[in-house]
């Protein structure tokens, strides 16, 4: 008999999986690069002031200290350039009340902050740190403790201390996610091991070989949040995935009063989005324009919680994060343990370069990351992976009118009209499209564009609009302004 | 499952850096390989069978007046296209199905020459000049055999010819309109009931056997219920239409029939209602036209409905003996209204405050 695998009822697509590029291979620790560029915001929130240590003083243990006597304003770099910095030293202070301090991600020399090419916004600020080899015995050592010996605040501290953001790729700063407000009531911690992206497969591997931290993790995190009960969702096709989280709970002290639980889910883009795997698992809906506490329901990734567990019991901030390298166009596909802000191209030099027929170089997965035109991008803590598409792989097709199939709207999970949208911005009337509801609920995962048959760039179109509405709500506000000020 | 090695072509690795260029577009970066062109050309393919059997039932003059058909309805999208300095879409297939659909809407008896016209109209006037595909109010070829019943009304509406039943698909070459006519099951039932319509069309059972695989007087492509039925539940199957219209066209214009159909209440025959006339082809591949039926599942069920109240209206009410045609035209510009009416659920509606 099986049981059939929970899902999310509306919407949703089915691409082709392509994880078995990589699904199987270990996670392999790339060296450390010869630079990095960590940018300045890797988060949800204001960017990092840059706090880097002045050469006189003593590079402490805590990190913490590196931070004191210390004027950062936002981009200032107040250290000579030849500054020299160890691997987890903390060189990035948070600059406004919602954000992840930074560490230096590997021993050597500031370079300073330069402009870097940046996935998203095309360039941003970014600490550059050159890799000194004989530096590297600086790297520092990692003593595991008991975690249970520490209390609510400390265990949040030590969070807060390592930089941890969502490493799903939304980037929240994780520690500001688990200050839940006093009076919500919660009672599951839901850990999101969907994966749901094609080709991604670091989720994957880092629940099949690190299993036991994602479960001590997780009780971590519900000592923290004071509740007792963990949900980890993973679609069905990661079987050892699953295999591997029971036997950690198995494992793991059964008399510690927290019950942690895998839910199979069934394989379905996008699973792995907070509100349909909040459905998928519990069956309950968020409220439009609201927190997922609000429905009693705290999410966190399962690599983020493995972090979790390295920053507690560690004591190790987030300096190095597993991505997935793969596609048809790369040499060598594999799953990378790499320093947070290592520069594409090493990566590519490192796995013996690119295919004659690559044409596409994504960062992130194929239904919601960013094309990129230049190699020399930095891995951010919140970059699953880097695909290599080849012609073969890429829809370059130029799109058509939209014939009003509807598909779009079977497609999206959020109930929105795609198609409406993408109409009206052709028509110039993007700001009129609010009633649509794309600002509180569309999360871009880009089902109806997959869908969409006459390959029509509906993500796109829903960002043009989120524009013009935005340009529109400044221009009245302007207007009423000026009105008031006559 | 894929191995590593199996992945790096050799010899061709190239340094990280090279000047190659990239192409950079917005997510998503893997597509369903579904495309319009793909869909249209699968309905051609689904209305083939029915096709290949009306040269059986009428003659080889289907295949012809067909051809006509789908050339001259290209040739408009093209000609015009081309004259507005539009791109030319001819290669998505819909001109084709809106050529097919056409011909499968006219009597097998007409002059060949006839489809020309009512191309023209469907064409250029309903479609491109409409704004192209997507763009069009009405379903394209049925605003074409509503022109052609408008201009040629004789030829239009007695141009049946009696089914051949003895594989002579020649016979009916080179006649001209009233050389052999018939009268269509749905004609002699509306003006001479039900009893002359079964002494002309045989048993209750053999009609019911000859009207579902297709022999009786009709349109080309009308008559075979069985193989347009094939042909829709695949599209059905392919998710490329969904069951909504031609169900509930089907069940409304049964049910009706069958409460008002006969001399009393409750007394018609639903069936014969069901395989008589261009019910099946309407329900399947006309009503369910993308751009002139709704979206969503609800605004689907009463787009049926109506099509299905309004085409057992005409056929027991209005002066034609068949309603289909014009049941779909007159709900197809409530399209827009069913789908501002019937709007998709938001994904937080369903949640519990």
């Amino acid at each position: 008999m099986t049981i059939q695998p929970a899902t999310f009822p509306k919407g949703g697509v089915h691409p082709k999986e392509n994880k078995d590029f990589t699904n199987a291979l270990p996670i392999e620790t790339m060296p450390s690069p010869s630079k990095v560029s960590l940018f300045l915001k890797q988060h949800v929130g204001a960017p990092c002031e840059v706090s880097v240590a002045h050469r006189d003083t003593p590079a402490v243990d805590d990190g913490v200290l590196l931070a004191k006597g210390y004027q950062g304003a936002v981009f200032q770099l107040l250290v000579d350039k030849k500054d020299r910095v160890r691997e987890g030293d903390r060189v990035g202070e948070i600059g406004a009340n919602l954000g992840a301090v930074l560490h230096a991600s590997v021993s050597g020399t500031v370079d300073g902050v330069e402009g870097a090419l940046h996935p998203q916004t095309g360039k941003a600020q970014a600490l550059v740190i050159r890799t000194d080899p004989e530096a590297d015995f600086l790297r520092p050592v990692y003593e595991p403790m008991d975690w249970r010996s520490l209390s609510r605040e400390e265990l949040q501290e030590r969070i807060a201390a390592a930089g941890i953001v969502g490493l799903g790729g939304a980037g929240f700063p994780t520690d500001v996610k688990l200050n839940v407000k006093p009076g919500v009531k919660l009672d599951t911690l839901l850990l999101n091991g969907a994966e749901c992206e094609p080709y991604i497969t670091c989720d994957h591997r880092v629940m099949v070989e690190h299993a036991r931290e994602i479960v001590e993790g997780a009780k971590i995190l519900l000592t923290v949040l004071g509740i007792r009960y963990c949900a980890i969702g993973v679609e069905n096709n990661k079987p050892d995935a699953i295999a591997s989280l029971n036997e950690a709970i198995a494992r793991s002290d059964p008399d510690d009063g927290f019950k942690v639980e895998v839910k199979p889910l069934a394989v379905k883009y996008p699973q792995g989005s907070a509100d349909q795997i909040m459905q998928s698992v519990t069956g309950r809906v968020r409220p439009s324009g609201q927190r997922s506490s609000s429905i009693g329901i705290i999410v966190q990734n399962v690599y983020t919680t493995k972090t979790v567990y390295d920053a507690v019991v560690l004591g190790k901030p987030l300096v190095e994060r597993v991505i997935t390298i793969t596609g048809r166009g790369i040499a060598r596909p594999a799953n990378l343990r790499v320093k947070i802000g290592t520069p594409i191209s090493e990566i590519v030099d490192y796995l013996g370069g690119t295919t004659e027929d690559l044409c596409k170089v994504v960062v992130g997965g194929p239904m919601m990351g960013f094309a990129i035109s230049d190699l020399d991008v930095p891995i951010t803590k919140t970059t699953p992976g880097v695909l290599f598409l080849t012609s073969c792989e890429v829809d370059a097709q130029a799109y058509g009118p939209c014939i009003r199939c509807g598909f779009c709207l079977d497609a999206c999970p959020m109930g929105l009209e795609p198609n409406m949208i993408g109409i009206y911005v052709e028509a110039g009337k993007g700001a009129e499209t609010e009633p649509f509801g794309l600002l509180d609920d569309c999360f871009e995962c880009g089902s109806c564009a997959y869908a969409c048959p006459a390959k029509r760039p509906l993500v796109q179109f829903i960002r043009l609009a989120r524009m013009e509405i935005d340009q529109a709500r400044k221009l009245k506000e302007a207007r009423e302004q000026k009105r008031k000020a006559e | 499952m894929m191995s590593t090695e199996s992945e790096s072509p050799p010899g061709n690795s190239s340094p990280a850096n090279d000047a190659r260029r990239l192409l950079v577009s917005v997510s998503p970066h893997v597509k369903t390989d579904t495309t319009v062109a793909r869909i249209m050309w699968t309905v051609v393919a689904c209305l083939m069978p029915p096709l290949i059997l009306s040269v059986f039932i009428f003659g080889f003059q289907t295949l012809i007046i067909t051809a006509i058909s789908v050339i001259c309805c290209v040739a408009t999208e093209a000609i015009s296209e081309k004259l507005l300095g539009r791109p030319i879409t001819v290669r998505d297939g819909s001109a084709v199905i809106t050529g097919v659909l056409l011909a499968y809407v006219i009597p097998p008896g007409v002059p060949l020459w006839m489809p020309a016209f009512g191309a023209v109209m469907a064409i250029f006037v309903t479609k491109v000049i409409m704004g192209g595909i997507g763009f069009n109010i009405f379903n394209p070829a049925l605003i074409g055999r509503a022109f052609l019943v408008a201009t040629y009304p004789v030829a239009m509406t007695t141009a049946w010819l009696e089914p051949i039943r003895d594989a002579g698909i020649f016979r009916y070459m080179g006649s001209g309109v009233d050389a052999v006519s018939s009268a269509t099951p749905l004609y002699v039932l509306k003006h001479y009931g039900m009893a002359a319509m079964l002494e002309q069309f045989g048993s209750r059972v053999s009609v019911y056997g000859d009207f579902l695989i297709g022999w009786m007087p009709g349109c080309i492509g009308e008559t075979s219920a069985l193989l347009l039925l094939i042909g829709g539940v695949y599209l059905i199957w392919k998710r490329y239409i969904n069951w909504h219209i031609p169900v509930s066209i089907i069940v409304t214009t049964g049910v009706l029939t069958w409460a008002f159909g006969g001399e009393r209440l409750f007394t018609g025959d639903p069936i014969l209602a069901v395989l008589s006339g261009g019910l099946m082809l309407g329900a399947f591949f006309m009503a369910t036209d993308y751009v002139t039926s709704p979206n969503q599942r609800a605004g689907q069920i009463v787009f049926g409905v109506g099509v299905g109240a309004l085409t057992v209206l005409i056929r027991l009410k209005g002066g034609y003996p068949e309603g289909v045609c014009y049941a779909i035209l007159l709900m197809n510009p409530l399209t827009p209204a069913l789908d501002q009416w019937f709007r998709p659920k938001r994904f937080s509606e369903g949640a519990v405050q």
